[in-house]
């Protein structure tokens, strides 16, 4: 809502610069999202008389001007040749932003010492002020100019654009703002002026109002004015409008636009001839009904919307647009102006239904006051008589099936406390709500029973009322404590406990964390998915996506990961190894999908040397593969790896991970098909972990095993065996072995030191007793028993 | 490893005199020149099977007389030989270290690089504002990102057709249940307010960190996905003081204690009275520029109290209980923290942006 301080100073005084109520009323909850103006914000800057010229004591072509203010005289060091006794002038303060009037940029008016005088302030030129080039003498205002009030009050053009919430649409009126300001800075506002004389012969039984569906349009309001001149409106309504944001159009839309402006009724000028028999009919549109609106587009109806009709069909779409049949033209000269009041929820889905967002339509779906109708009419017919030289009917038709009563609100000075977190006197609680136009009664001894004005629709139960008590004395005016009472029961979260612990082993192991988006595209996704995977878990799609690009909820993090990974590398040969944990969401039959915790990372390029420079063979399938060892390790779960296949993998080159027997994971080398897609050249890996799967199985606290004090035997074993047996295999069964405390896998051989298709594993393999220290022989024969299970389960033998 | 041995050390016969065991012993350790040497010379001389340890050894066979005299003689050589070989580590650890404090090296050379991952910076900012409500006594928990209708509007008092949906403009799911789409991602992390109320009784503070998404054209301060933190407590006698009270202390911590907070009305349709905090700004320290839209303010949560018809909907008793929840962008603060200018350098995942965190 655009409003123009000087339309707005026609019902409140402004007492403070533009920018300073800003302020107060953001402070308030009416929030002034930009004070707009052409000509500059003239903060700080006020009309001011002179009232004294004299002599600089030490430059003969400087003065000293002393400015009268209100209540207040400053004197200040003048250059310019046209300063005068008795002129209005603009007065800067110190502080006020203006424009430098050397450099034409905007500066800060600083204190300043001129030629050993004190300046207290500025007189301005229009340059100065931003409003010309004009720089070789100061503004001379107009003798009525008023002393005293800000500059931008008198003649500026500042705008307050105030984003205005949802709950009060009596702030889209600039009515309803005066009440704000008159509220907030303690002066009292003036209602415009409704009051005219009905020349005319009396509107009733001349036109006839009927709301069928009243549970749509609770009153129906509505006024003939006959004999009008068709015009412009005079300037100064024009100027308000296109202040305010609206175009021109003619005198009687103007006045309806002004109006609606002015107070927040939305209003609709029929051509009275036009209306079959007079007549409106408030009523349900019929199935396929038709209406032609002003926008000349031409829409399909349906009965869940309003409309207005006459005798026969319907003239216009209640509370959203009127039909071009009926519109006022230069040749109209009769009016029948509608004000009414429309059920918000319906005009907000008409709207939506018919694409069709107005003025009109923006606030009815609001909810305004069903007190404002008459009012608001009688404001308009006013300007009509007096604009457009029309004759008002006599009275006016007020159809108003069920009359709500006044809300009363009781509020207890208990939950007035409780609320606020600190007292406060009855007699401030009945002040600050007369302020805002409530009535307030005390009812010793313990509460006050609140009316709530018309133009408050949001206001409708004690902790309302409250609030307006709290921001009207100010927030920032409520003390500051701590949380009192009993700590809740704490809430165990191992789901996000593993996830942070899982980012951060893998960021201490040297990845970088990514956070990529929960949208993707099918296309994407089936880069790396299996079509079966796609069709077995179709991922779920957004009904109104803002690209293809994110038109599905991921169902796997590989994609994202890949394409941030082709991002960075960008012909670097480095290491980049990226991880993210994030929900993919896999659809369930008429529920919310299953949102599973997942952690996935990508490793690509050359291990770093000595210096950093990349060095060695690419990463592959095992560098991938030490970032789960390092997480299983230190997460306390024993996995197994699997040959497994995968869509996005390399055959021979992936493992699925299990922990317990259930699958968690997988790891392998990107294949290359897949990896080119993401225009990746270069070798990656990957590895993908349910955490949700892992989770039963991670240790949360490890018990303590004491390290026995006997000391253990060590020996390497080389084991020759099939090239196909896995090294996992071989070494479980060494692991198994009672005496074996631990077996470690140090050397993989094959070539012409072992027969073909076999394969050497040397390990290291510590052995030690708990309870005593072994002998060379208890050794030897724990040695041959593991030797004879390898040769009976892998065929391994020793190596010679 | 006999080959090794150095020559000079013969193998020792059982009857050598203490005297030549001494002098050769003491000739020997002045040839020694380095640990290895030194060790060598010990194992000879003391060790298990060495000259010295075979003549006290030797002692059990000797008569009594013999036994004490020459055992004491060999005990003094023990003694003297150890502190000899004391004296000699010291004077070759000594001579080990002058020769590295001669040798010196560039102490500007970088060290051999070690792994450095990072977490997003989100992240980052995400666990110092939990662990800012966690030590109020908060507890964390989570919820589903993708939601139905009735938590994420409905029951927050924001029912269809209702003006306040204008302010999340939301993304919905490709599904139709009874002719309406029920099923979202989630606008804001709110629903959770409904969700824990819904599982538990007072007194209650949680805080539901998660992400949301929004129907949104990205520009330099929108971005449609989004990290939220929900705050909630709900108690008897939570007031408007303590929800201060509480967003100053995170703001402090946050932002520092110089800071300066404010708060100002504001509205949501779940809670009343409704509330914004915000601080001054950094760039401008209130002022007013471009970065606080020349309100020398920045705004940095919404919050509020708990609306009764919330309360009594879950089934609490609204006279009893009041509460308080709020709701914060990470990124935003993560913005105002490190001075980035451009919410979309978050999702774009630059590592030259990741790094510098």
């Amino acid at each position: 809502m655009r409003v123009p301080l000087k339309w707005l100073s026609e019902y409140v005084d402004l007492t403070l610069d533009p920018r300073g109520l800003a302020d107060k009323l953001t402070v308030a909850g009416v929030e002034v999202g930009e004070v707009i103006s052409a000509a500059g914000e003239w903060e700080g800057i006020y009309v001011g008389e002179v009232v004294d010229v004299s002599r600089h004591p030490n430059a003969d072509r400087l003065v000293l001007a002393t400015v009268e203010l209100a209540g207040e005289r400053q004197t200040v060091v003048c250059g310019a040749p046209n300063v005068a006794v008795g002129q209005k002038v603009p007065f800067a303060r110190t502080g006020a932003r203006l424009i430098d009037g050397r450099t034409g940029q905007p500066t800060v008016l600083e204190p300043a010492v001129i030629r050993g005088v004190e300046s207290a302030g500025m007189v301005c030129s229009e340059k100065e002020l931003g409003l010309s080039d004009y720089h070789e003498g100061i503004l001379v205002l107009a003798d009525d100019a008023p002393v005293g009030v800000p500059l931008a009050a008198y003649m500026g053009d500042v705008i307050f654009d105030i984003d205005v919430t949802p709950n009060r649409p009596d702030l889209l009126a600039v009515v309803g703002v005066a009440r704000e300001v008159a509220a907030l800075t303690d002066v009292s506002v003036r209602e415009p002026s409704i009051e005219y004389a009905a020349a005319g012969k009396p509107i009733k039984g001349r036109a006839q109002v009927e709301i069928a569906d009243p549970d749509l349009c609770p009153r129906y309001v509505a006024a003939l004015i006959e004999g009008i001149t068709m015009g412009e409106s005079p300037p100064w309504m024009q100027e308000r409008l296109i202040g305010a944001g609206l175009r021109p159009i003619n005198n009687v839309v103007d006045i309806t636009n002004y109006v609606m402006l002015e107070m927040g009724q939305p209003l609709h000028a029929f051509d009275f001839k036009r209306l079959r028999r007079g007549q409106i009919v408030v009523r349900r549109a019929r199935t396929d009904e038709t209406l032609l609106l002003l926008d000349g587009t031409e829409q399909k109806l349906s009965p869940e919307m309003l409309v207005i009709a006459d005798a026969e069909v319907a003239v216009a779409v209640a509370g959203v647009m009127g039909g071009l049949d009926s519109e006022i033209d230069l040749n109209t000269t009769n009016v029948l102006l509608e004000s009414a009041n429309f059920h918000g929820p319906s005009i907000r889905r008409t709207a939506a239904a018919l694409k069709v967002r107005t003025d009109a339509s923006y606030r009815f779906e609001k909810g305004l006051s069903p007190e404002l109708p008459p009012i608001a009419a009688q404001r308009a017919v006013k300007l009509m008589v007096e604009l457009c030289g029309g004759k008002a009917a006599a009275g006016i038709i007020d159809v108003h099936p069920k009359r709500r009563k006044d809300v009363r609100i009781t509020l207890t000075q208990k939950r007035l406390h409780t609320l606020l977190g600190m007292e406060l006197p009855v007699a401030q609680v009945r002040q600050v709500l007369s302020r805002l136009g409530f009535s307030c009664r005390w009812m010793p001894p313990d509460r006050f029973v609140v009316r709530v004005p018309y133009w408050r629709t949001d206001v409708t139960i004690a902790d309302d009322v409250v609030e307006e008590i709290a921001r009207i004395i100010g927030y920032d005016e409520l003390p500051m404590t701590r949380l009192r009472g009993e700590f809740p029961a704490a809430w165990p979260q191992p789901r996000r406990e593993l996830r942070d612990r899982v980012a951060d082993l893998l960021a201490a192991a040297g990845m970088q964390e990514v956070v990529t988006y929960s949208l993707s595209s099918l296309e994407q996704l089936a880069r790396v998915l299996a079509p079966e995977e796609l069709s077995t878990h179709a991922p779920l799609r957004i009904a109104n996506p803002m690209s293809q690009e994110q038109e599905y909820a991921r169902t796997s993090l590989r994609a994202s990961l890949l394409r941030t990974l082709a991002d960075n590398v960008r012909h670097r040969e480095d290491l980049i190894a990226l991880f993210e944990t994030a929900r993919v969401y896999l659809p369930r039959e008429d529920d919310l999908p299953e949102e599973v915790e997942t952690v996935a990372a990508v490793i690509s390029g050359r291990l770093p040397d000595r210096w950093g420079e990349p060095a060695g063979e690419p990463a592959g399938f095992y560098e991938a593969k030490s970032y789960l060892d390092l997480l299983v390790d230190h997460l306390g779960v024993s996995a197994q790896y699997a040959e497994a296949t995968d869509y996005a993998l390399l055959p021979g080159r992936a493992a699925a991970i299990s922990v317990d027997d259930q699958r968690v994971g997988i790891v392998g080398q990107v294949h290359p098909r897949v990896a080119s897609q993401f225009g990746l050249e270069a070798p990656v890996a990957m590895f993908e972990l349910n955490l949700d799967a892992l989770l039963p199985h991670v240790t949360e606290v490890r018990h303590y095993r004491p390290v026995a004090p006997y000391p253990s035997l060590d020996e390497d074993l080389a084991v020759v065996v099939s090239a196909d047996v896995p090294a996992a295999r071989v070494r479980a069964i060494i692991q198994q072995a009672p005496l074996v405390r631990a077996a470690r896998l140090f050397d993989v051989y094959s070539g012409p030191q072992v027969p073909s298709g076999k394969k050497s594993l040397a390990f290291s393999v510590s052995y030690q007793a708990s309870d005593h220290t072994l002998t060379d022989e208890e050794v030897r024969r724990q040695r041959e028993s593991i030797l004879i299970r390898l040769r009976q389960e892998v065929g391994g033998v020793l190596r010679s | 490893m006999a080959a090794s041995l150095t020559p000079a050390l013969p193998m020792p016969s059982d009857n050598e005199s203490l005297e030549e065991i001494e002098s050769q012993a003491l000739s020997d350790l002045g040839a020694v020149a380095d640990g290895d040497a030194l060790e060598r010379w010990r194992v000879a001389y003391l060790g298990r099977r060495g000259r010295l340890t075979r003549v006290l050894r030797g002692l059990a066979d000797l008569p009594l007389e013999e036994r004490k005299r020459v055992g004491d003689k060999a005990n003094r050589l023990k003694q003297e030989l150890e502190g000899a070989v004391r004296e000699k580590r010291a004077r070759l650890a000594m001579s080990a270290t002058e020769a590295l404090i001669a040798e010196r090296i560039d102490v500007t050379l970088p060290g051999p690089p070690l792994p450095s991952g990072r977490l997003h910076p989100t992240t980052q900012t995400l666990r110092d504002v939990l662990d800012c409500f966690v030590s109020m006594g908060f507890q964390v928990v989570e919820g589903p990102e993708i939601e139905w209708d009735r938590y994420n509007f409905e029951a927050l008092r924001i029912p269809r057709d209702h003006p306040a949906r204008d302010m999340w403009d939301t993304l919905w799911i490709d599904y139709e249940k009874d002719g309406e789409r029920p099923m979202l991602l989630r606008t804001h992390t709110s629903p959770n307010q409904i969700r824990i109320m819904e599982q538990t009784q007072p007194p209650i503070r949680v805080v539901v960190p998660g992400k949301c998404y929004r129907y949104e054209a990205t520009d330099p301060t929108h971005e449609w996905m989004m990290t939220q933190v929900e705050g909630l407590a709900v108690d008897e006698g939570i007031s408007m003081a303590d929800l201060k009270g509480t967003l100053a202390e995170f703001a402090r911590r946050i932002f520092g204690p110089d800071r300066k907070v404010a708060f100002r009305c504001d509205y949501f349709p779940f809670v009343e009275p409704g509330m914004e905090l915000r601080i001054d700004c950094f760039l401008c320290g209130g002022d007013g520029c471009r970065t606080c839209s020349r309100t020398g303010w920045i705004e940095i949560l919404g919050a509020g109290m708990v609306h009764p018809e919330i309360l009594e909907a879950v089934g609490y008793d609204s006279e009893r209980y009041t509460g308080f929840a709020f709701g914060l962008g990470i990124e935003r603060i993560a913005m105002l923290r490190h001075g980035i200018e451009d919410i979309r350098l978050f999702y774009a995942n630059d590592l030259r942006f990741l790094s510098q965190f």
